[in-house]
């Protein structure tokens, strides 16, 4: 055997083009500096805490309620975005009606207004006295400063993640598959609930996840509607950020840590369930 | 069962797809539809199957009219050029789908639907792969599945969108053998659109030419490779080569020379005489021949293809030769048609039929 | 409400004899059609108005008075200032890093994606949390800064180190994708006709990817603009020194001059609105060379 047909371990493969150093060499000092070594900080710190002590931080009562507030609501927003996000992604992709290209760009506007003005425009509209809220207190119905005011929050940042991901694929639809179900006899319900959306599930799945981790750990738009009544109404981004302004520096760390365990865990086995997905049907997105 | 197409017209926006078109396809028949690109072969076979709607004329299934009545309620089978399987179900579950998405009174029970469909699969040769998905077959296997899901549902005409296109050379011979087997057996009403051929003369019963949104002939296939009754036929099926001629007291003229082939009750003046590079004898003198200056000689497999230019005007023919015969550049070679047919130099409506 | 062009007419065409195999009927098309238009008019279109409604509540008169305020001038330049250290910065990393992506292959380089895409999957308060981590007066670096009399946290520096966090992802991003179907092959001509490394880059594959870099500069300017929890958690809140604007709308908001809050956020909604035209410009008129982002 010779030298040049026994495969030897190798970085890259070889190519003409230059400037791999340079470019690897700016994208990994600056992955380091911005995210790797201040995320790593975080890791540093919380295992610094030791084990006992943080767990009892993580545990403790009102950081439990601020985690299940935040998740719970995350949650729930997602799967509405998930419900109204696939209707109006097939509305922007299957029908033409006037105006459809501003709505379609109207889609983006959480992705593009700051999350500080979002909130106070949605607080005004569903304060008691605002444009919605007044229409809703003579029923009953409290949405500022109470959690459904977080979940309506919610719904309007994670709206454009779920439209985005399952447009393209909605797309890509081949019309064939349709016009086989129809010939079989399939109804267009039966058409849609039976072929189309089972083959757009892997799609739905990630931008279901993708609006809940971006609920998840949502600020700036949830603030003002919140409330942020403890064990009610607090989001646990919220709570970090209370905890430091006390300097407690320690229970602000591990609520981080915890989200983000919880917020990688969650990315990871929907990664797995579309890696699966990918092996056995052919497709995932 | 028996279909009828009946003066169809179809419009695509501004566009005729198809042009008046009329068409009986017999109980248990396997018909080809065959054209070129944009013959509208294709939109025939989806307004058979009521994927689309016809601008003017009917299609009967039988003695009804089913142009009233949507895809669903056809009960047509359709195999799609490329398959169109569901991805996400398994072979098992494409293949019962037509059967498990029947309203409940005409739905058989889970168990007759799922021993319907492994018969199906046995039959298409694919025991054992039922709980495969799509993605897990080859092109060819994937093939047979829409088969047998289309069959599944007891289709009363089962129609074919270029069923062979996406396989490779190969796997598609195999099939093509293979579905003529299974329609043997199985007996239904298949039309299949195809754009190859030799596909349609070797697999169907009968070929219905297409060019341009018409009809232009149907019939057998030794009928359609051996009387082609339109210019276009002529030239799309097989080889064939076209020579100017002039028609003079029913007999043909190349130029100043007469080529001993007679039309009686032909008109005079000029017509393109048609025939096929293998359907001539070779002579020796020439009174009243073809005769033409060898250009090119190829020896293809069992043949010598032999071109030729003729005349004054250097009119470019093919002929095919046995082998043994020499065909040394430069030398003359003089032939005449045994199997020709004329045709004049005006539009279609007014083709001239006359052939020996 | 009346639909148009060819829906309609396929529809229309059809009618009598059969419906096409994949369309809904008429009332469910109209239905699906009302319940999107709704949802987006509540949930999107009727904050944005909100927001202008609010502004002019008392007024034009006021809302100008308001957006003279010294201190809201200071956060704007704040903004801008911050926004023009942090978006250069990470379009020169997002270009590197989809060019050693996109052109190359080597070990490990879907997790470097992933790694790229982390930002994106923390939230913005944490975003902040970890430079204050870093930096604070408490931690192993905090001292030695003091002693030094460098100011990072509740000072410009983490201001735009949190942003440039938050942003990272957005022009790697969106050039991957793009350049990875563009492939190496017009690189390679380049390069086989003499060009340098850099000409090939200016001349080749710059023009290639024009409109998809504008793009992602775009979205990582808005984000950069208008990024909120990160800011807040390293800022410290000093007025007329550490306000981004929408740090100022908070402050504003919590103090009850709504007038005031509102429009300071006009501003910011009219930023989204310009970034959402440009958007779609860039996406009717260059959607072959963005397109490709859409898809992953």
């Amino acid at each position: 055997m010779t030298a040049s047909t026994a495969r030897r371990w190798q970085f890259r493969q070889p190519s003409v083009i230059p400037g791999f150093g340079l470019a690897l060499g700016v994208t990994l000092s600056w992955l380091f500096l911005i995210v790797l070594i201040p995320l790593s900080g975080l890791v540093w710190r919380t295992s610094a805490l030791g084990w006992p002590a943080f767990w009892s931080l993580a545990t403790d009562e009102r950081t439990v309620n601020a985690l299940r507030i935040s998740f719970g609501t995350a949650f729930a927003a997602a799967a509405v975005n998930v419900v109204f996000g696939v209707i109006l992604a097939w509305v922007l992709v299957r029908y033409k009606f006037p105006g459809k290209r501003i709505i379609d760009a109207v889609v983006d506007l959480p992705f593009a207004l700051p999350t500080a003005v979002a909130g106070i425009a949605l607080t005004a509209i569903y304060a008691p006295n605002g444009w919605i809220g007044s229409l809703l207190a003579p029923l009953g119905i409290k949405v500022a400063f109470t959690p459904l005011g977080i979940v309506i929050a919610l719904v309007f940042v994670g709206l454009p993640f779920v439209v985005r991901t399952v447009q393209p694929i909605m797309e890509e639809i081949d019309k064939e598959v349709e016009e086989a179900a129809a010939t079989l006899g399939a109804t267009r319900f039966q058409t849609i609930s039976r072929v189309l959306l089972p083959g757009l599930a892997p799609a739905v799945l990630t931008g279901f996840a993708l609006a809940f981790a971006r609920g998840v750990g949502e600020y700036g738009s949830v603030i003002f509607i919140a409330g942020n009544l403890p064990y009610v109404s607090e989001i646990a981004p919220l709570l970090i950020v209370i905890r430091l302004e006390e300097f407690n520096y320690p229970a602000a760390t591990a609520i981080a840590a915890v989200m983000l365990i919880i917020s990688f865990a969650m990315l990871l086995i929907i990664n797995l369930i579309q890696a699966w997905s990918r092996r056995r049907y052919g497709y995932g997105a | 069962m028996e279909v009828r197409v009946q003066n169809i017209r179809k419009e695509f926006g501004r566009f005729p797809a198809l042009n008046d078109v009329s068409l009986d396809i017999r109980s248990g028949e396997l018909i080809a539809l065959l054209g070129p690109s944009g013959s509208g072969k294709t939109t025939l076979l989806r307004l058979i199957a009521g994927l689309e709607s016809p601008t003017e004329g009917t299609v009967y299934f039988g003695e009804e009219d089913a142009s009233k009545k949507t895809v669903q309620e056809r009960n047509i089978g359709f195999v799609f050029q490329h398959y169109a399987l569901f991805r996400h179900m398994t072979v098992l579950d494409n293949v019962s789908f037509g059967l498990k998405v029947r309203p409940g009174s005409r739905r058989p029970p889970a168990a007759e639907i799922r021993a319907r469909a492994l018969e199906l699969l046995d039959l298409v040769q694919l025991s054992g792969l039922e709980k495969r998905y799509p993605a897990q077959l080859s092109g060819g296997q994937r093939q047979r599945v829409a088969l047998a899901r289309a069959m599944a549902v007891e289709p009363n005409v089962l129609l074919l969108d270029e069923p062979f296109g996406a396989l490779d050379a190969q796997v598609r011979k195999e099939l093509r053998r293979w579905l003529r087997e299974i329609h043997d057996r199985t007996g239904h009403t298949t039309v299949f659109v195809t754009h190859d051929q030799d596909e349609a003369l070797e697999l169907a019963d009968r070929v219905v030419v297409m060019s341009k949104g018409s009809i232009e002939q149907v019939g057998t296939p030794d009928e359609i490779y051996d009387t082609p009754n339109s210019p276009f036929v002529f030239g799309f099926i097989g080889e064939s080569n076209i020579i100017p001629v002039r028609v003079e007291n029913g007999q043909l003229w190349i130029e100043d020379r007469s080529i001993g082939l007679s039309a009686a009750g032909e008109p005079d003046g000029p017509a393109q005489l048609y025939f096929r590079p293998h359907d001539i004898e070779l002579l020796d003198g020439c009174g009243g021949c073809i005769a033409g200056i060898v250009t090119v000689s190829r020896r293809v497999a069992g043949t010598r293809h032999v071109e030729l230019d003729i005349g004054a005007a250097n009119c470019k023919v093919e002929i095919e030769l046995p082998p043994e015969k020499a065909a040394t550049d430069k030398s003359r070679i003089a032939f005449r048609p045994t199997r020709w047919r004329l045709f004049r130099d005006v539009p279609n409506e007014n083709r001239t039929p006359a052939q020996v | 409400m009346a639909l148009d062009t060819s829906a309609h007419e396929v529809h229309h065409h059809t009618s009598e004899t059969v419906r096409t195999a994949t369309t809904e009927s008429r009332i469910a098309r109209y239905g699906l059609i009302a319940i999107a238009l709704c949802f987006i008019g509540l949930f999107l279109l009727l904050p944005l108005a909100a927001v202008f409604t609010e502004a002019f509540r008392n007024g034009p008169g006021e809302f100008v008075t308001v957006l003279q305020d010294p201190e809201t001038f200071s956060a704007i330049r704040l903004t801008l200032i911050v926004a023009g250290i942090s978006v250069p910065l990470n379009l020169v990393f997002g270009v590197a890093a989809a060019w050693a992506i996109a052109k190359y292959e080597f070990k490990g380089k879907a997790f470097l994606t992933t790694l790229i895409d982390l930002p994106f999957s923390v939230s913005p308060v944490i975003s902040g949390l970890v430079f204050v981590l870093l930096f604070g007066s408490h931690s192993v670096l905090g001292p030695w800064l003091q002693s030094h009399g460098i100011q990072i946290l509740f000072a410009v520096p983490g201001i735009v180190l949190a942003t440039v966090f938050v942003t990272f992802p957005f022009v790697a991003r969106e050039l991957i994708p793009l350049m990875q179907e563009q492939g190496t092959a017009d690189e390679e001509a380049a390069l086989s006709l003499g060009a340098s490394g850099w000409q090939t880059f200016w001349y080749v594959t710059l023009p290639n990817i024009k409109w998809g870099l504008l793009y992602g500069v775009l979205l990582c300017n808005a984000r950069a603009m208008g990024e909120f929890g990160a800011v807040s958690v390293v800022s410290g809140h000093i007025r007329g020194l550490t306000n981004t604007m929408p740090l100022q709308v908070e402050i504003l908001y919590n103090e009850y001059s709504f007038v005031a809050a509102f429009a300071v956020a006009t501003l910011l909604a009219l930023l989204a609105l310009v970034t959402l035209v440009l958007k779609s410009l860039l996406e009717l008129k260059f959607s072959a060379q963005i397109a490709a982002s859409r898809r992953h």
